[in-house]
């Protein structure tokens, strides 16, 4: 089943088309990577699906209903969650609390009983905790729980917000670059967490990665754009075989 | 032998959540409330020192803890500057005589209503928010703060104009309260109570929205924090604790006018809160009392060198004001944290002194 659906994608900046007509399906339960050369507009796809952008022309369904005017709380609401490129952390707050800001729409607390505390709001506080520690212990990240998230390295903040974007429960987890600036050891920890949560929680991926081995690896189908344009759309070793693939990422060889 | 814990270890979420969390800043914590609640009787040898009434200053710092409280909602946690919570207060403290003398309703009825007035006008003058921030949103404020200094003066039919409204004491059950000591009662019940709610709502879902659209509107946006909502009610809950402030102040000063409520308390309580500490409950207490106390302990050496000499009285009294003006400005330099962060950093040195490490 089709659970995330783009029709004919278009957006413009001034006079750059970012977006030139872009369709894509994501099945339910698969690992879905977008890959591209830099400026290919591979997340301006992701601002168009969680509402920070809104496309020129085209339609974004999502369980074939269409989303486009909907605001991105709205669209988190739904199901749909996502982490950024350059790590869009609350970096005073500790880890604890930015993971129960990702609990915040399940979360019914509210400005009475919130300011009361006893009763309603620390029961809820307690629920929803659980659900924190048990994403905190599946990312192992137990250690820093308390730690505000400024003073975390680059590699576990990359994680903390992965597990705030758990921590929404979605249907739909969209991932920009998850492996950007990690070594080898964080790289492969991070692959492992997604097979995870794509295999154990049912979360569909859709992923951004430059990395071509993990991507490879990991993704059920690969969706291949440049200049705003899908070139290819397939199984990895049919993406890896298509000669646009190559000459996109390479250059064409002058003859 | 006895054995000790080497630190505090949680056993439920429940304990890791608590407030007060060891037995020692429990202890300390009911010690404090003993003196707070015992101070109206033992502050006569404190008058004598300070040569100043300190029943009245502690209700004045009690009435603007509540507003610092207010506007350290709105600026330290959720990050927007308002420069009209000054006239925010005077809404609550017009809204509460008018009630309680124009319209007759008694004042326990009057001070919650004074209270959601206030908050009505400070979510419409909040509604710029939605589009401005930083700089923008401050100077959108002070529009706020002038326009209802206007009315204030000009609306004379509900405000008395210049002259402003007298209003009379409450009264509990029968007991006035007109006089310091009662007073000081009704205001660090309405202090804790108020108290208790900030650190309650910022440790809690609309707390964490506010903190989220501080440091990153956007990305609390997409997690489904409704931006737009949140930022109007930071607004309201900011100004009915204000109003509530206001109303306070009315009932205790008795007479309200315009010219209590004017850009400068709007300046003042943003220097509380900076001082203090933004983003912290205890930054507006300890901003509020440092602000109060402040110009009245820098009276203490002024009166004494009027004594010596007091030819030159007028320019001791200039003195002060700049020394005043020093100090504010060497703590933004020095603690641009603010007192909270301050007593953070001394707490945790002592934990483990005299080893650092």
């Amino acid at each position: 089943m089709i659970i995330l659906e783009l029709k004919d994608i278009y957006l413009h900046f001034g006079g750059i088309m970012a977006l030139n007509g872009v369709s894509l399906d994501v099945r339910e339960g698969e690992i879905f990577a977008i890959i591209g050369p830099n400026g290919a507009g591979k997340t301006s796809i992701f601002n168009c699906i969680s509402g920070l952008y809104s496309p020129d022309r085209g339609q974004i369904l999502y369980k074939g209903k269409e989303i486009n005017r909907l605001s991105p709380f709205k669209r988190a609401q739904l199901g749909l969650a996502r982490s950024f490129q350059n790590i869009e952390l609350f970096r005073g707050m500790t880890v604890i609390d930015n993971l129960m800001l990702g609990r915040h729409i399940h979360m019914r607390t509210n400005l009475f009983t919130g300011g009361l505390w006893f009763g309603k709001a620390r029961g809820e506080e307690i629920r929803h905790r659980e659900i924190v520690e048990e994403i905190i212990d599946f990312l192992e990240i137990q250690d820093i729980r308390k730690k505000a998230v400024g003073t975390l390295a680059y590699g576990l903040q990359k994680r903390v917000e992965l597990g705030r974007a758990l921590a929404l429960d979605p249907q739909v987890l969209l991932l920009d670059e998850p492996m950007a600036g990690m070594n080898a050891e964080e790289t492969e920890d991070m692959a492992r967490f997604i097979l995870d949560i794509n295999e154990e929680r049912d979360v569909t991926v859709v992923l951004i990665e430059h990395d071509m081995g993990v991507v490879m690896d990991i993704s059920d189908r690969i969706c291949t754009l440049d200049f705003g344009e899908r070139i290819s759309m397939g199984k990895p070793a049919e993406i890896q075989a298509d000669p646009k693939v190559i000459a996109a990422y390479l250059g064409e060889e002058e003859l | 032998m006895s054995l000790q814990q080497s630190g505090i270890f949680h056993e439920t979420y429940k304990e890791d959540m608590a407030i007060f969390q060891t037995p020692f800043i429990k202890f300390w914590m009911a010690a404090f409330m003993v003196l707070l609640i015992l101070f109206p009787w033992i502050n006569k040898p404190l008058n004598a020192l300070v040569n100043t009434n300190t029943l009245y200053l502690m209700n004045l710092i009690g009435i603007y803890i509540i507003g610092a409280h207010g506007l350290n909602i709105l600026t330290g946690f959720t990050g927007q500057i308002s420069l009209g919570h000054g006239a925010f207060m005077g809404v609550g403290a017009y809204a509460s005589a008018i009630l309680t003398v124009k319209v007759g309703i008694p004042f326990w009825f009057a001070l919650p209503l004074a209270g959601l007035i206030t908050a009505l006008v400070g979510m419409v003058f909040g509604i710029p928010s939605l589009r401005l921030k930083g700089l923008y949103l401050a100077i959108a404020t002070m529009a706020a703060q002038f326009i209802i200094g206007y009315a204030m003066r000009n609306w004379s039919t509900l405000t008395g104009g210049s002259t402003g409204i007298v209003v009379s004491s409450p009264s509990f059950f029968g007991i006035s309260l007109g006089d310091d000591r009662s007073y000081y009662y009704l205001v660090y019940t309405l202090v804790i109570a108020t108290t208790l709610y900030t650190k309650n709502l910022t440790r809690t879902r609309p707390g964490r929205a506010f903190v989220a659209i501080r440091d990153r509107y956007l990305a609390a946006e997409v997690i489904g924090v409704n931006v737009w909502l949140y930022r109007i009610l930071s607004f309201g809950i900011s100004s009915f604790l204000v109003g509530i402030a206001g109303s306070l102040w009315a009932h205790y000063v008795l007479v309200v006018n315009d010219e209590a409520f004017g850009i400068w308390l709007s300046v003042q309580y943003l220097a509380m809160i900076i001082i203090g500490g933004m983003g912290s409950v205890l930054g507006g207490i300890y901003g509020a009392v440092f602000m109060t106390l402040l110009p009245i302990l820098l009276r203490i050496p002024e009166h004494a060198l009027t004594q010596i000499y007091p030819g030159v009285f007028a320019i001791f009294q200039s003195m002060t004001e700049g020394v005043f003006g020093l100090i504010i400005i060497l703590f933004l330099i020095f603690e641009p944290d603010g007192l909270a962060a301050r007593w953070h950093t001394i707490k945790n040195y002592w934990k483990l002194w005299p080893f650092s490490y």
